[in-house]
């Protein structure tokens, strides 16, 4: 039973509907990162994919930037409980990048530039669920949004859309990731508010 | 993780613009320096708002806690709590959350601190967490502010910074400073962190809270002054975010 706030009232907006639930509209783009912003220089950039073996798949900037691409415009909901509608992106699809991989394992470990980790089942990767993005309102993704490219998973908390990505491992079982590990939920679905691992 | 009831025990302003808040949190497990919690506001007909802050104060095992709440323009919660809140009354609290951020006492490497603005809440946890477990790791901080009225824990930090066991505070004021202070209001910049930080040969764990704008240009430096990349921590508060 929640406490009643005497003389509280709230500033409830109408857009705040369509939002999950627990979350507040925002119109600028906070940044939220462990640690240092990463810098990565184009020519040094690689995307790879393995199976925790082998590398299946490799691609620098220039053959990656070669795949085809598609625009995003989708909603965006961060854990810490702002949530900004209607953003703008640029990417690689995953289905593109999958293309030739036999996805039998069914879970995912994406490896950020910065050693960054975040787990996800390829089931949320696939079937146009997830990209690659290299930009974001029409212009080149900057270092502190993800830049050169990030992933971009929109219908998880923005947590699990890894900044300053550089590939994935195919995994047989999930693991948690970086913030999956510090008390963060193993999935993070914020339609059902699974913000932290005990909900 | 349960909401818990948290009962207001004290407030006082730490500035013209944010609020201390000392509760008392029903069965509370305890915390970490640098962990924050969630804060609902529930209004009569059942809408409620959460917010997260920092938690100020060290860890203890009676269930006292203080969260430091700078009101933000059309901020819907931290208004409420630096201007509604009175002693008595009854929020709901859940936490400790953050595994992270956190300065355990256990820890004996050298300490660097950089806070902008408000940020410096949960590293006051750290500075406090130091002296309530006799802690002697070597600890500074670079404190970042506006101007000399935006400064939080004045008094506490001068106490701190007097006792000669090495905790060193440097301030550095983006807007106006105090008079005859040496340097001019400006942004930190790498002349500030080569005399306000540790040399970067003593590889300090170092944690930088504030705004995006201040972590993005206090990490650079400290990186492009030696430092270990590794051995950065940081907590950001987006601009419309109440914390982080």
């Amino acid at each position: 039973m929640a406490i009643i706030s005497r003389g509280f009232s709230g500033r409830r907006s109408v857009a705040d509907a369509k939002l999950p639930p627990g979350q507040y509209l925002t119109t600028d783009f906070p940044v939220l990162s462990a640690g240092p912003t990463p810098h990565i220089s184009l020519d040094r950039w690689e995307f790879t994919i393995d199976d925790g073996s082998n590398v299946l798949k490799r691609w620098d900037w220039k053959s990656f930037r070669e795949l085809p691409s598609e625009t995003i415009t989708t909603d965006l909901h961060c854990v810490t409980r702002w949530s900004k509608l209607g953003t703008s992106w640029e990417g690689v699809s995953l289905d593109v990048l999958l293309a030739d991989v036999k996805p039998d394992l069914p879970y995912a470990m994406f490896r950020s530039y910065g050693d960054y980790t975040t787990n996800l089942p390829v089931k949320d990767i696939i079937n146009k669920q997830a990209w690659i993005a290299f930009k974001y309102d029409g212009a080149d993704l900057a270092p502190e949004h993800g830049g050169p490219a990030r992933l971009l998973v929109p219908h998880l908390y923005l947590w699990k859309s890894a900044k300053w990505v550089k590939g994935l491992t195919l995994m047989p079982h999930d693991k948690p990731g970086f913030w999956e590990s510090l008390g963060y939920h193993i999935y993070g679905d914020p339609w059902r508010e699974q913000r932290y691992s005990e909900e | 993780m349960t909401w818990r009831t948290a009962t207001v025990i004290a407030v006082h302003d730490e500035t013209a613009t944010a609020r201390t808040l000392a509760l008392v949190v029903r069965d509370w497990p305890g915390h970490v320096a640098g962990q924050h919690v969630d804060v609902r506001l529930t209004a009569p007909d059942g809408y409620s708002a959460v917010r997260s802050y920092s938690i100020a104060s060290a860890p203890s095992s009676d269930g006292r806690i203080e969260i430091t709440v700078e009101r933000l323009p059309n901020g819907e919660v931290s208004t409420y709590l630096t201007q509604e809140v009175v002693a008595g009354d009854e929020l709901d609290l859940r936490g400790p959350i953050g595994g992270w951020f956190v300065w355990r006492s256990d820890q004996k490497e050298p300490i660097q601190l950089l806070a902008g603005g408000s940020g410096i809440v949960p590293l006051m946890a750290m500075l406090r967490s130091r002296s309530s477990a006799g802690s002697s790791a070597p600890f500074r901080l670079l404190y970042s502010v506006r101007e000399p009225g935006a400064v939080f824990y004045r008094d506490e930090l001068r106490a701190l910074s007097n006792q000669g066991d090495s905790v060193v505070i440097t301030y550095a004021y983006t807007r106006v400073t105090p008079k005859d202070w040496p340097r001019p209001a400006g942004r930190i910049d790498a002349p500030l962190i080569a005399t306000g930080t540790w040399p970067s040969t003593l590889r300090p764990t170092n944690y930088i809270c504030g705004p995006t704008s201040f972590v993005e240009r206090a990490t650079d430096l400290l990186i492009s002054a030696g430092y270990d990349r590794e051995k950065i921590k940081t907590e950001r508060f987006g601009a419309t975010g109440e914390r982080k």
